[in-house]
């Protein structure tokens, strides 16, 4: 990014005339801004896909008033939410109520400065890419159990503690599982891992044919990145059913929506990161950005797909898949790709 | 130019990390405290990438954020309650507290003195993982072991001590 920048001024004029800190300054602004736009635009696509999919599934149409086929839904819904009253309940506490829904954004934000769209569309090339992203779930937990303790709401205050437990707990198997890709790679870098792969299905990672132990992995990841994103069947810090909406109960307007887009967000980074990890990232028979896209879009349809298919678990249930199925078997992998890999 | 831009950066992080922690210390409610300590351990993982050491501030997020202030808020939120309504304040919390203040701060003291620094100023970020992953596996086998073996038995004995007693 910064050799882009560096050949910018170099060749435009006007701009060696500008402080360089100016310039820097102003280009990483212009990046945020680009990435906001594009995550809302995402976000939006994808509240509409999530209803149209799930009125199919169901037998129904979903959406269909505003626009063709409901297709301006979303539009009309960013404007309600925007003109919604701000409500802060009187029990709440108030600094950290207005914290909560930021932090959960932001958490989900800043993957975006790793995450590959093609070989050379990257913000930064960073050498612990995937080891990075791993840890930014962390900022949002914490937005999260502050969202739940701050509402002054035993409701939310439930979803974030089941949050907590189930992000704590997954985390593991999700490390674990990249782990059996970076036993390949030799790198923690996700422009490394991706060259580690080829250009059909059967050189990337997901494949038994490359390695049984990555294809296992990726299926472990793609249920533990389920699990931290709260999708469906793992959505117990929200459950409509038993807790009105968890840990989001209070919020209403924009604190509500920085909220439904970091949730998308963070599912959207969940896809990418996967597709990058077992997919072969921007490998394939198109050009890059439309590989890369092509793939997290449809690992984005299948978590609508499973959100519409698979009932709720119990937090009983949750943890015990976690630590009594998908950790053991994550191990195995570790330990039999570590082998693969040095052995082959 | 970066001389300027990682001035700024060093005295917002100097910042973001003394008041927060210092809230920390003094803050009443417990929960307060707890949100603030995550300010100034994020802080912390902001230095260590000034200071070039990128693995070792992701694995401060991992760890520290990720870990133990979890951890810590899961289980502050747990006994909520119960410590609200204590009183936590006599004079004997005092005196453990400034003894044990003064007993930290004499370590800290000792290191920070007995160790020359090296600041390596805005030096191009070079990948540290691979190094730090030789040194872990050779030169410090032992202590890596050792404490790995550790948390393995702090592991077994959670296991053991939330097991099921129906026999």
């Amino acid at each position: 990014m910064q050799s882009y920048i560096d050949a910018l001024i170099q060749n435009i004029g006007i701009l060696q005339q500008v402080p360089p800190l100016i310039i820097y300054t102003a280009a990483i602004l212009l990046g945020c801004a680009v990435v906001f736009g594009y995550i809302s635009v995402v976000a939006m696509i994808m509240i509409y896909a999530e209803r149209k999919v799930a009125g199919h599934m169901q037998s129904r149409y979903g959406p269909m008033r505003v626009g063709p086929h409901g297709i301006l839904q979303s539009v009309a819904d960013s404007i309600k939410l925007l003109l919604k009253e701000d409500t802060v309940p009187d029990k709440a506490h108030r600094f950290l109520f207005k914290l909560a829904p930021l932090l959960v954004f932001a958490g989900a934000f800043v993957p975006f400065a790793v995450l590959p769209f093609s070989e050379h569309l990257v913000i930064s090339r960073m050498n612990i890419g995937i080891f990075y992203i791993l840890s930014l779930a962390a900022i949002e937990v914490i937005g999260v159990i502050m969202a739940g303790w701050a509402s002054g709401s035993k409701w939310s205050l439930y979803g974030g503690m089941r949050l907590a437990a189930q992000m704590v707990s997954y985390e593991i198997p999700m490390a674990l599982a990249v782990l059996t890709v970076v036993a390949f790679s030799g790198h923690l870098g996700l422009h490394e891992i991706t060259h580690a792969q080829g250009k059909w299905p059967w050189e990337w990672f997901a494949s038994p044919l490359k390695s049984p132990f990555t294809a296992v992995g990726f299926v472990v990841f793609y249920i533990a990145g389920l699990a931290s994103t709260k999708r469906l069947p793992f959505d117990l810090p929200e459950a409509e059913s038993e807790l009105v909406a968890g840990f989001h109960t209070e919020y209403s307007g924009m604190r509500f929506a920085y909220f439904f887009i970091g949730e998308y967000t963070a599912m959207y980074v969940v896809c990418a990161a996967t597709a990058v990890l077992f997919l072969g990232g921007w490998n394939g028979p198109f050009p890059g950005v439309v590989n890369m896209l092509g793939k997290t879009f449809f690992l984005l349809f299948v978590m609508i797909w499973l959100r519409w298919t698979l009932p709720r678990l119990r937090i009983d249930q949750v943890i015990f898949v976690c630590l009594k199925v998908l950790l053991p078997i994550s191990l195995i992998c570790v330990i039999g790709a570590a082998l693969q890999a040095v052995l082959f | 130019m970066g001389n300027v831009v990682f001035a700024i950066i060093f005295y917002a992080l100097v910042v973001m990390v003394l008041v927060s922690a210092v809230a920390a210390a003094f803050l009443r409610n417990i929960v307060m405290a707890a949100f603030a300590l995550f300010f100034t351990l994020l802080g912390m993982a902001g230095f260590y990438v000034l200071l070039g050491a990128d693995f070792l501030a992701i694995t401060q997020v991992v760890v520290y954020v990720g870990g133990i202030l979890i951890l810590l808020l899961f289980g502050v939120l747990l006994t909520h309650r119960s410590i609200e309504t204590l009183e936590l304040e006599t004079r004997g919390t005092y005196v453990l507290g400034i003894f044990g203040g003064l007993l930290v701060y004499g370590v800290l003291h000792y290191f920070l003195f007995s160790v020359s620094w090296p600041t390596p100023l805005m030096k191009p970020l070079e990948p540290t993982t691979a190094a730090i992953g030789q040194l872990l596996l050779s030169k410090y086998l032992l202590p890596f072991e050792v404490s790995s073996v550790t948390l393995l038995i702090a592991l077994i004995g959670a296991a053991y001590l939330v097991r099921r007693r129906d026999t």
